[in-house]
C-alpha cells in the first residue's frame, strides 16, 4: 500500500499542468472558471489544440491517436485539465461516437470519421433520448426502414445537446419494430444537414439553449452510415456508456470550484468579517471537501484496480462515482450562491456574445445562479442517479 | 500509487481473519463479556502467540517493527467482531507512548511484557471538563525530589479498570488550556493513591473514572518532557485516530453486509423485501457511505507517518469526520432496514450500531473535527 505516485507519474502530471494551462488560450478557461457560456470557436479552438499535441484522443486505439496511457496518466490528465478549468475535448467525439466506430466501425467508416472526429472537423451530437425513451432507452420508437439502399428515417430525439453546433449525429434507430426492444436497435450515423431534419432549441431553466430536440421527417441516410450490424446497437450503445467512467466524478472540477468559492469568500464581507470566518458558512465548506477527498480516495482505488480488470468491462463501482461526483458538484454550486448572498438575484439573457452591459452588484455574481440551475442536470444525465442505485443494487449488491 | 498489500501484509490478515472466524463469533463474544475484566485473558494470550501483540513494536524489544498498514488491517477485523479486549489502549496507543518515551530502560523492561501479553494500558488523559481538547487539564504532576507527586481526576479511561499501567497526562506548568506544560507519565494503577471505579459502557466494553491522589512517582516514568508533551499526545492522538477509523470500517461493513443479507432472505408480500426498489437505494446509500468512509481510513493510514503535524492533522480530521458521518448513516439505516429485529439485544446488528455511535466519540466526534478542520482552513488552500 502506498499512496505516493512514481518520478515518472509526478513527471506526467507536471507536464499536464504546464500544458494545460501554457496552450490553452487564457480567455478560455476564465470563461470556464467564472461559469460563463462558451462558444462554438471556444470548444473547436481548445480541442484542435490538444489534438495538435496528441491530448484529444489518448484513450484511443494507438492507430487513431490513442496514447496507451496508464489508468494513473489518465487520472492525472483529466484532474490537470479539470483543475485548469480547460473544456474537456467534445465528450460526444472523443468518449462516444469515436470509440464506437474504433471498435465496432468498418475500415472505411475509421479512415473517413475518426481523423475528423479527433480533430472536431466533424461536430458530431448524440441521438439517444427520446420523448418516450429516457431512463427506458431501449424502448425508444425512431424507425429506420431500409429501403433502395437507403434507411429512411422518421421519429423525434430529445435532450440533444449542442446539436445547432453539430455536422453529424450519431443515433440509436429502430430497425426491427418486431424483435424483442433491445434486439431491434441499430447505430446510425447522420449528416444534420440532410434534408428531413429539424433542429428545435429548448431552453433549459437556467436561460441557456444548449439542448435540442431532432425531428427526423423521411430523412434518408445511406446504408453505409451504418455501424457494425443492423440490429446490434444496443450493445453498441451499453459500449459507449461503459467508457471513460472514472473521469464521470469530476474531482478536479469541484476542487477548483471550491479553490474558487474560498478566494470569493475571502473577500466577500458579513458584517466586520470575511463571509470565510463565518462559522456556519466555514463548516458546511469544509464537510464538503472532506466528501470530496474521500471520493478522490474513492476513484484512485477505483484507477488502480482497473488495472486488474478486462478492458473494456467497466467497473460497477464507478456509478459511485457518478453519484457522489454529481451530489459533490451540485453542493459546489450551492455553496457559490451562498457567496454571492443576494446578488443571485439579477437575471442576464445569455447571448453568442457574452455580457456587455456592465455587472450588478460583484462581476462573479451573474454566474452564480444560472451555474445552480444548470447543474441539476448532472444528476439526471448519462444515466440518473436512480439508474445509478439500480445498477449497484444489481451489480454490486445482488439484490 | 498502490491499495493492494504486500504478501506479508496479505499473510497477516488471513491469519486475523481465520482467528476472529473461528474463535471470536458473537455467541463467543457473548462469553468472553461474561470473565471477570469484560474481556478475555485467553483472547489475550492468542494474540501474543499470533504475534499481534508485538506487530508494531521495535524489534530491540521482541517487537515485528510493522506500521499503520499492518494496525489496519488488525483493527479493521477487530472491528469486524467487535473485538472487547484493550488492543487499542495497549498496543495502538502503548505502542505510539512507549516507542518514544524518554527512558530506553523504561522500554526495555516494559515493553517486551506488552509483547508477551503480560501487561496492559490504559490511556487516561480526558477530563470531566476537557472534552476532546487534549490540552485541557487540570491534573498536576509537582517535582518532587527525584520524582513527581500526581494529583487530579480522568475520566472515561478505556480499559482504565484492568490496566496494569496508566498513561496519564497532566499539567507541569501553564495554565489549564496551554499547549505547554503538559507532562506524560507512565503510573502504575496498583500505587499506592490511585483509585478506580470501573464500569460497562453502552457499547460492552469498559472504562473506568481513576483519582490520582498525590501518586508518588519517579523520573523514568515521564515519558515525555513537558516542553513536548502536546505534540506527544498528538502523535498518540492521530495514529489512535487512524487505527479507529480502521475498526469503524470494520464494523460498518458488517452492518452493510449484514442489512443486504436479510434483505435478500426476508419475505413480506410474497418475495424477498430485497426486490423492493426503495430498500434497495438505500442499501446502495449505505454501500456509498461506507465505501467513503473506507477511502478516508485508508487515507488516514497512510497519513499517519506525514512529519508535518498540521497536515496529518488535517488528515484524521477529515477522516475522522467522515467516519462519523458515514457511521451514523449506516448504523441508523441497518437498524432501521432489519426492522423490529434490529431492536433486540439477541441479533447482532445493534451490537454493531452501538459499538458504532461510541467510536464516534473516541477522541473526537464527527462535529468536532469539522470544526477543527474548518478552523485549520480545510483541505483545499485557496
Amino acid at each position: 500500500m502506498d499512496l505516493s505516485f512514481t518520478p515518472e507519474e509526478l513527471a506526467f502530471r507536471e507536464k499536464a499542468r504546464q500544458f494545460f494551462r501554457t496552450e490553452i488560450p487564457q480567455a478560455i478557461r476564465d470563461k470556464v472558471a467564472e461559469g460563463r457560456h462558451l462558444s462554438r470557436d471556444d470548444i473547436v479552438t481548445a480541442h484542435r489544440i490538444m489534438n495538435a499535441h496528441g491530448w484529444a484522443v489518448p484513450h484511443w486505439p494507438r492507430e487513431w491517436g490513442g496514447q496507451d496511457w496508464s489508468p494513473v496518466q489518465i487520472y492525472f490528465y483529466q484532474d490537470e485539465m479539470q483543475q485548469a478549468c480547460v473544456p474537456p475535448p467534445l465528450p460526444f467525439n472523443v468518449n462516444m461516437v469515436g470509440p464506437v466506430i474504433a471498435a465496432f466501425g468498418n475500415e472505411a467508416q475509421k479512415n473517413y470519421f475518426l481523423p475528423k472526429i479527433a480533430n472536431i472537423d466533424l461536430w458530431f451530437c448524440q441521438g439517444f433520448s427520446e420523448p418516450g425513451a429516457g431512463s427506458d432507452l431501449a424502448s425508444l420508437r425512431t424507425s429506420a426502414k431500409r429501403v433502395n439502399g437507403y434507411y429512411v428515417v422518421n421519429g423525434q430525439k430529445t435532450w440533444t445537446t449542442l446539436a445547432q453546433y453539430a455536422d453529424w449525429i450519431f443515433c440509436l434507430v429502430r430497425t426491427d419494430p418486431s424483435a424483442k426492444k433491445q434486439e431491434g436497435i441499430s447505430f446510425l450515423l447522420i449528416d444534420m444537414k440532410s434534408p428531413g431534419i429539424t433542429v428545435r432549441p429548448i431552453q433549459t431553466i437556467d436561460g441557456g439553449r444548449e439542448i435540442n430536440e431532432v425531428f427526423f421527417d423521411d430523412v434518408k441516410v445511406p446504408v453505409e452510415n451504418l455501424v457494425g450490424e443492423e440490429n446490434k446497437g444496443w450493445d453498441y450503445a451499453k459500449f459507449l456508456l461503459s467508457n471513460e467512467r472514472t473521469g464521470i466524478a469530476r474531482v478536479g472540477i469541484s476542487k477548483e470550484r471550491i479553490r474558487r468559492i474560498k478566494q470569493l469568500a475571502a473577500a466577500e464581507r458579513i458584517g466586520d468579517i470575511p463571509l470565510i470566518e463565518d462559522r456556519r458558512f466555514r463548516e458546511k465548506l469544509v464537510a464538503v471537501e472532506i466528501e470530496l477527498k474521500a471520493l478522490e480516495m474513492t476513484q484512485l482505488r477505483i484507477v488502480a484496480a482497473e488495472r486488474n480488470r478486462p478492458k473494456g468491462k467497466p467497473d460497477p463501482a464507478s456509478s459511485i462515482l457518478k453519484i457522489k461526483g454529481s451530489e459533490i458538484q451540485q453542493a459546489t454550486t450551492e455553496l457559490l450562491m451562498d457567496v454571492v448572498g443576494p446578488y443571485v438575484l439579477p437575471y442576464r439573457e445569455e447571448r453568442e456574445d457574452g455580457w456587455n452591459e456592465p455587472p450588478i452588484g460583484p462581476d462573479y455574481a451573474a454566474a452564480a445562479a444560472p451555474t445552480y440551475f444548470n447543474w441539476r442536470k448532472i444528476s439526471i444525465y448519462g444515466g440518473s442517479n436512480e439508474i445509478q442505485r439500480n445498477i449497484i443494487a444489481k451489480a454490486i449488491l445482488g439484490l | 500509487m498502490d491499495f493492494e498489500f504486500t504478501e506479508e501484509q496479505r499473510l497477516l490478515k488471513e491469519s486475523v481473519d481465520r482467528f476472529i472466524t473461528a474463535e471470536y463469533g458473537f455467541e463467543q463474544r457473548k462469553q468472553y463479556a461474561k470473565e471477570r475484566d469484560g474481556w478475555s485473558r485467553a483472547v489475550w494470550r492468542r494474540f501474543a502467540e499470533l504475534g499481534l501483540l508485538g506487530l508494531p513494536f521495535s524489534e530491540t524489544h521482541g517487537g515485528f517493527g510493522r506500521g499503520p498498514v499492518e494496525l489496519m488491517i488488525v483493527m479493521e477485523a477487530f472491528g469486524r467482531a467487535l473485538v472487547l479486549e484493550p488492543y487499542f489502549s495497549t498496543i495502538v496507543l502503548g505502542s505510539k507512548a512507549l516507542g518514544r518515551a524518554l527512558s530506553s530502560d523504561l522500554q526495555a523492561s516494559l515493553i517486551p511484557q506488552i509483547v508477551a501479553g503480560e501487561m496492559t494500558l490504559g490511556f487516561a488523559w480526558m477530563e470531566r471538563q476537557s472534552r476532546y481538547n487534549h490540552a485541557d487539564i487540570k491534573t498536576t504532576a509537582k517535582k518532587d525530589g527525584s520524582g513527581w507527586r500526581l494529583s487530579g481526576e480522568k475520566t472515561l479511561v478505556s480499559h482504565g479498570d484492568s490496566a496494569d499501567k496508566l498513561i496519564v497526562t497532566a499539567r507541569v506548568g501553564g495554565a489549564q488550556r496551554d499547549r505547554e506544560g503538559i507532562g506524560v507519565f507512565l503510573v502504575d494503577a496498583k500505587a499506592e493513591g490511585v483509585e478506580r471505579r470501573g464500569y460497562p459502557t453502552q457499547d460492552g466494553l469498559r472504562a473506568a473514572e481513576i483519582a490520582f491522589n498525590n501518586v508518588r512517582l519517579d523520573d523514568i516514568d515521564l515519558l515525555a518532557a513537558p516542553e513536548q508533551g502536546y505534540a506527544f499526545v498528538a502523535e498518540m492522538i492521530d495514529a489512535a485516530t487512524a487505527a479507529l477509523c480502521a475498526e469503524a470500517v470494520g464494523v460498518m461493513s458488517v452492518m452493510q453486509e449484514t442489512t443486504v443479507e436479510y434483505l435478500k432472505t426476508r419475505q413480506q408480500f410474497g418475495r424477498p423485501i430485497g426486490q423492493f426498489q426503495v430498500l434497495q437505494h438505500r442499501a446502495v446509500d449505505m454501500l456509498i457511505a461506507l465505501e467513503q468512509a473506507r477511502s478516508m481510513a485508508i487515507y488516514a493510514t497512510m497519513m499517519v507517518e506525514e512529519e508535518n503535524p498540521t497536515e496529518r492533522r488535517r488528515a484524521m480530521c477529515a477522516a475522522k469526520a467522515q467516519i462519523g458521518r458515514s457511521g451514523r448513516k449506516i448504523g441508523e439505516e441497518a437498524i432501521q432496514l432489519h426492522g423490529g429485529i434490529g431492536m433486540t439485544m439477541e441479533y447482532k446488528v445493534g451490537h454493531y450500531f452501538k459499538r458504532m455511535t461510541m467510536l464516534d466519540r473516541q477522541f473526537g466526534d464527527a462535529e468536532f473535527h469539522i470544526a477543527a478542520l474548518a478552523d485549520m482552513g480545510g483541505l483545499i488552500s485557496a
